[in-house]
């Protein structure tokens, strides 16, 4: 080792808290990175390897039953690879092991060999045998939830019958990566289960023989996916077509793709603000540094040393703290990516590939953080090299402070002499305090990120579960039913109160832009449901017209007063002109709302229902729940409290530990920006500071002096913090998973605000006491005795 | 043989008795005091005389409650302030002590006259920082930053912002030693004019001789022991000296 290199080690020990501090900043900085790009490009490589090894289809449509022929004529339709005909029929599970039953969707498979499209990837056992009626290949994640094995059995109601079905294999697809029953807000692996079963045997529990219901497409590359739509719903239509839609409305497909939309906006901001923390510190530290050793670099100079060897020496020493991080990051970074992946398997199912440092992302990671670093320190370098050595041995030029203009204010100039040594220590460096400033309100904000997801979920799950949805259960059926079906379900043992809405799937047109959506038609006397828009407040459905959630009416560019077409689904399909009479801002979903009795005067019927909620006693569900799964016609059932734990349990637990991490990552700027700008404003100042003790300033005093500073950088910080926290969470809501399917509403508790706050505060405060104890040993005599 | 102590009637306002302090360099034992009997008497004006390495800078800073001696008292009348704790010591610097220095140690940040308030806040019975600034005659550059001050006149500062506190004590290490020979003079005579008119006990500590002339009395240290402490009889003003 030689002797710069030695002194370059010393050196190192010397600024070990500083070092490792900034070393952390990098750590996390790297780690974010690794994290963000791992789960990033584990997510879009295995979902593309996903999607093309099993043949996900790019165009999807549900009708009410069309005959085998059509799909001949869909073939034909310019543009179209490959279709594929199926039968998918909606079952309810009435579990052994369950109050409410499940639900499940059957799937048909070919009747030779594996599916063209869609195709199912069997993780055991094998795929149900042409012939053998009751086999079913079981989605993975609910067999687990009820411990299925190849060789258990599931009760069933097919087409109003109890059927008993044989697993016989277990199995994932691309078509429910995540997994989402229709109407439903969340996955929920112990309710909802796609099953695949062969053709014959649905076809012949349902009387789907020589016909399909649902139909996937391969496209050839280059096609235009929007005319295929439309040839397709104009084949469809006389069979019932419920609308088609492309893979970009595919839900699970596009609850996947805003997820990796999400981590692709945050894998280059969420690192590159460490990093800049971290070339910001650098530069403090070290151009202080440089000052400090400026007899030494004039020696080194003077004897011979090349400026480029004195240039190195100062780069060696960061890139060893940069290592340091860079190492500690990577190994953070891929236990990270690791956590974060598991998190993510429980709700996207599909192949992962993963286990490995990707060591490309690694590297530039590690790269990133380097060119940082030599940024950060380039100007102390530069100083230090270009310094003539003749100069360098003279003590350099005291610091030049002056008046500021706003001391001109008279109530200014009576502050104490100490509060004026900190305002101009600042005014000195302006620059310095803004950025140190923006370092701890960057610390702040992403406390707020990570944490704000929190606070509109409690009042979000209130409002729609609590004041909206004001049901125990909500009973779904196959076909309208008369509204005196209500007047038997009031009967039914342990029912309280009923009410029962229709609710018709349609097309939304205006202009040449359209959505499939549903209307719902809610009796105005509703007691069981409610609606309320995102601001909490309660909105009324219009007497006449159409109330329309804004989402929809952004994607439809219409607003109130407008008259749009709607395309009915159902009953004489015919196309009605309805008039927006409104908008709401929900939080859920993008239907439409109407009078019941203005629905059932669109559809040309008579007062029907399809869904009907209950409000029960407890004491007598189990047995309601056991009558109404008897009734032929029920297609789902869902019990409310089940729905909201599953949703709290899911979101719960994610965002705890995303709050935490977060956090902790945050925290590392803040002590690191505190303890940094602290010790350097120690070393700057330890003389005014010991002369300040001489003259009869106690500890306490002097203290408040150094860290005054500190202070005043860290209470800049927060109120910029606070906004940038408010816009970010803003920003980050916008990018948010699916907003047709859920819309987060904005809200920050204050408490999230003030936890954001008292977590800098704390860090501040401890980082600040740390320097303080040096403080104590100042060397009173020592320091004076000496010049500068 | 020290000399006897000619005032030995007289009250002494702080006295270092039987002083010893001794420093661990490394593996070495420094002895900078071996037990030295200093008093400082009331208004008097006393030089400390001594090459470097004798032991009067450490004389003091124990005195002036920068330092605690190994063993010895510190008498201030008659209290032992070897004893106190940090808090206590503070407490004295702040109420009693004025300290100036050979390279003045102004704040930088902080012009002339907000140099001097920096004291006079945490003082009782300060005088105005103006009042002081005139006592060393620089009203006029009073909203000067030390940096814009030559090293005379930010000395001076200094001075005034000793004895702006009105302290019972001013204690002055070799304050004209990194000062060319006019400009020290013009310091010298800022000190005797606080001790004449204001009658702080003052102690100046410097290697030049001849400074000695404008004491009361003149103790000389050596080897961390007190060679003589006698008092001068032929006083004369700053202004007479030479060297």
């Amino acid at each position: 080792m030689n002797v710069l290199d030695r002194k370059l080690f010393r050196d190192l020990m010397r600024l070990k808290g500083q070092a490792l501090t900034i070393a952390l900043v990098v750590a996390v900085g790297v780690a974010n990175y690794i994290t963000l790009r791992s789960a990033w490009r584990a997510l879009g490589d295995s979902r593309a390897a996903y999607y093309e090894q099993y043949r996900f289809a790019d165009a999807f449509a549900r009708l009410k039953r069309a005959p085998d022929s059509v799909a001949d004529q869909i073939h034909d339709v310019q543009g179209v690879a490959t279709v594929y005909p199926r039968v998918v029929e909606e079952v309810l599970l009435p579990m052994d092991d369950m109050i409410t039953p499940a639900h499940g969707q059957l799937i048909s498979l070919p009747t030779h060999g594996r599916p063209p499209l869609n195709d199912v990837y069997v993780k055991a056992g094998r795929f149900p045998e042409p012939g053998r009626g009751n086999e079913v290949l079981v989605y993975e994640p609910f067999a687990k939830e009820h411990g299925l094995r190849p060789g258990s059995t599931i009760p069933a109601i097919l087409n109003g019958k109890l059927h008993e079905l044989r697993v016989v294999g277990l199995g994932l697809s691309p078509e429910y990566v995540f997994a989402i029953e229709p109407g439903g807000i969340t996955s929920d692996d112990e309710r909802f289960a796609p099953m695949w079963m062969s053709m014959s045997a649905i076809a012949a529990a349902f009387r789907m023989e020589g016909a399909f219901n649902d139909v996937v497409l391969r496209l050839e590359p280059g096609a235009d996916e929007r005319a295929v739509l439309v040839a397709l719903d104009r084949i469809l239509e006389p069979y019932g077509g419920l609308g088609a839609y492309g893979r970009k409305l595919q839900i699970s497909n596009s609850i996947l793709e805003g997820e990796i939309a999400q981590i692709e906006a945050m894998v280059i901001v969420l690192p590159a603000v460490f990093l800049a923390v971290a070339a910001f510190l650098l530069n403090v530290v070290f151009s202080r540094l440089v000052t400090l050793q400026r007899g030494q670099i004039a020696v080194v100079k003077a004897v011979g040393y090349r400026n480029s060897t004195i240039a190195l020496h100062y780069v060696k020493m960061v890139c060893v703290i940069v290592l340091i991080g860079s190492l500690l990051g990577v190994g953070l970074g891929a236990w990270l990516a690791d956590a974060m992946l598991d998190l993510y398997a429980q709700f996207f199912r599909l192949p992962m590939t993963r286990g490995r440092i990707d060591l490309p992302v690694a590297i530039n990671a590690i790269i990133g953080s380097f060119a940082a670093a030599l940024v950060g320190i380039g100007f102390a370098v530069r100083k230090a090299v270009t310094l003539p050595p003749a100069e360098a041995m003279r003590p350099p030029s005291p610091a030049r402070y002056r008046a500021s203009p706003i001391e001109r204010v008279p109530v200014l100039r009576r502050v104490h002499q100490t509060t004026m040594m900190v305002f101009r220590e600042i005014w000195r460096r302006p620059l310095r305090t803004l950025l140190s400033s923006a370092g701890i309100a960057f610390a702040l904000a992403i406390i707020i990120l990570g944490r704000f997801g929190k606070d509109a979920h409690g009042p979000i799950l209130d409002l729609q579960f609590g004041r909206q949805q004001r049901e125990d259960i909500s009973v779904n059926f196959t076909n309208e039913v008369g509204n005196r079906g209500l007047g038997y379900l009031a009967h039914l043992p342990g029912v309280d109160q009923v009410d029962g809405f229709r609710v018709t799937p349609v097309r939304f047109r205006s202009g040449a832009r359209w959505r499939d959506s549903v209307v719902i038609g809610l009796p105005p006397d509703s007691h069981l449901r409610r609606l309320f828009n995102r601001q909490f407040r309660p909105a009324r459905i219009p007497r006449s017209g159409l109330l329309i959630t804004n989402v929809l009416a952004d994607i439809l560019g219409a607003k109130p007063g407008d008259i749009i077409e709607v395309e009915l689904k159902e009953g004489d399909r015919g196309t009605r002109r309805v008039q927006i009479s409104g908008t709401i801002d929900e939080a859920f979903g993008i239907q439409g709302y109407m009078q019941k009795s203005s629905l059932h005067e669109l559809l040309r019927e008579g007062p029907t229902i399809n869904t009907a909620l209950l409000r029960v006693d407890p004491s007598r569900e189990a047995e309601l729940q056991r009558r109404l799964t008897d009734i032929p016609t029920v297609q789902s059932i869902h019990r409310k409290r089940t729905l909201l734990e599953r949703f709290e349990e899911q979101t719960g637990q994610t965002m705890q530990v995303i709050t935490l991490i977060l956090t902790l990552f945050a925290t590392a700027i803040a002590v690191a920006v505190v303890y940094n700008n602290a010790r350097v404003s120690l070393s700057v100042r330890s003389r005014d500071l010991a002369t300040l003790r001489v003259l009869g300033f106690t500890r306490a005093e002097v203290s408040a002096i150094l860290l005054g500073e500190q202070a005043v950088q860290v209470f800049l910080g927060i109120p910029f913090g606070l906004v940038l926290g408010t816009f970010g969470a803003q920003g980050l809501l916008e990018l948010q998973a699916d907003p047709e399917q859920f819309r987060m509403p904005m809200l920050i508790a204050s408490r999230t605000y003030a936890f954001s706050v008292v977590v800098i505060l704390v860090a501040a405060v401890l980082s600040a006491l740390l320097v303080r104890r040096r403080l104590d040993s100042l060397d009173l005599i020592g320091v004076l005795k000496t010049r500068e | 043989m020290p000399e006897t102590n000619p005032n030995s009637e007289r009250s002494a306002i702080l006295a270092a008795q039987d002083v010893s302090k001794v420093y661990q360099m490394g593996d070495v034992e420094v002895h900078a005091l071996r037990g030295v009997t200093v008093p400082l008497y009331e208004g008097e004006l006393m030089v400390l005389l001594g090459p470097s390495g004798s032991g009067k800078s450490t004389l003091l800073n124990i005195l002036g409650a920068l330092d605690v001696p190994s063993s010895g008292q510190v008498l201030y009348h008659g209290r032992d302030i070897a004893i106190a704790g940090d808090r206590e010591l503070t407490e004295f610097r702040r109420e009693n002590v004025g300290f100036v220095f050979q390279f003045y140690n102004l704040v930088p940040s902080l012009t002339a006259r907000e140099n001097i308030a920096l004291v006079t806040e945490i003082s009782e019975t300060p005088l105005d920082p103006t009042e002081a600034l005139e006592l060393v005659g620089l009203t006029d550059r009073m909203d000067h930053f030390p940096a814009q001050l030559s090293g005379g006149e930010q000395q001076r500062v200094a001075i005034a912002r000793a004895v702006a506190k009105q302290p019972k004590i001013l204690l002055c290490d070799e304050p004209t030693g990194a000062l060319d020979f006019k400009t020290g003079i013009r310091v010298l005579e800022v000190i005797d004019e606080v001790n004449r008119s204001l009658g702080t006990t003052t102690a100046v500590i410097t290697h030049h001789a001849p400074i000695a002339s404008m004491a009361d009395r003149v103790v000389a240290l050596s080897d961390g022991r007190v060679a003589s402490d006698r008092t001068n009889d032929e006083k004369v003003s700053p202004a007479e000296l030479t060297w």
